[in-house]
């Protein structure tokens, strides 16, 4: 009970950062860049803390899921990604689209993995 | 983000994040490719195309699409999963994986947005 708690309080503060760090990006509408932004910028915190991180931030794991289920999961996003991809195609934008896909998938893949091979560095040092 | 905002925003944050929990907890196996985050992925963009066509209330939006929507669904999850069937030398399963994800999220986010505009 007190997890749930935990994970919800933490999805809440993730969505309240996901939709202020969007507000940084009004200036650019024809490219998605604050989701963009905000996906590969979750992904690489939490395949940091993945890599054995948070267990040094702190033993309890119900704080541990609060921290990456609960706000870098929320934090992050997918449904906005793909309903961005629908309208950027129905805008005749397919290039932009498929620019789109790639970054986020290619870039999150790579991303993720350095964020490990930066938390390993971290846990061992 | 006005305060009536951030408030409907952390609700349904709130609501998204415990429901995501609860759907992997219960539907990812630990091996092979996490169907409870796959679920919660299609469910989201399904229901988010279809929310965006029924043009609902600025505020009533803001809480399920931003929010609700935002938060029942995610994106780092996945990546993190992805490596780590791709690391685990489970290279057919990551394929599948994304196939599904990024094929069928698009495909139905466009599906719900038709319906959505139907209604």
């Amino acid at each position: 009970m007190k997890q749930a708690l935990f994970v919800g309080i933490a999805g809440a503060l993730g969505a309240i950062c996901r939709v202020g760090i969007g507000k940084l990006f009004v200036g650019s509408p024809d490219f998605p860049m604050a989701t963009l932004t905000v996906n590969l910028l979750g992904t690489f915190i939490l395949c940091l803390l993945s890599a054995g991180v948070i267990q040094r931030l702190t033993a309890d794991r119900q704080l541990q899921t609060a921290i990456t289920t609960g706000f870098l999961g929320s934090f992050t996003t997918f449904s906005t990604f793909s309903l961005e991809t629908v309208t950027l195609l129905q805008d005749g934008q397919v290039m932009l689209a498929i620019v789109y896909i790639a970054v986020s998938i290619i870039g999150g893949f790579v991303i993720g993995l350095f964020g490990m091979k930066i938390g390993r560095k971290m846990v061992s040092a | 983000m006005t305060v009536a905002e951030a408030v409907v925003i952390g609700l349904g944050g709130f609501i998204g994040a415990l429901l995501r929990f609860f759907i992997s907890a219960r539907m990812n196996k630990g091996e092979g490719i996490p169907v409870g985050t796959l679920a919660v992925n299609l469910t989201g963009s399904l229901l988010i195309g279809l929310l965006v066509g029924l043009d609902l209330p600025k505020l009533l939006t803001v809480f399920l699409v931003s929010g609700l929507m935002g938060a029942l669904t995610t994106f780092s999850t996945l990546m993190k999963e992805l490596i780590q069937l791709w690391k685990s030398g489970q290279i057919k399963e990551a394929t599948l994986y994304s196939i599904w994800t990024f094929g069928f999220g698009a495909l139905l986010a466009y599906v719900g947005f038709v319906i959505g505009q139907f209604c």
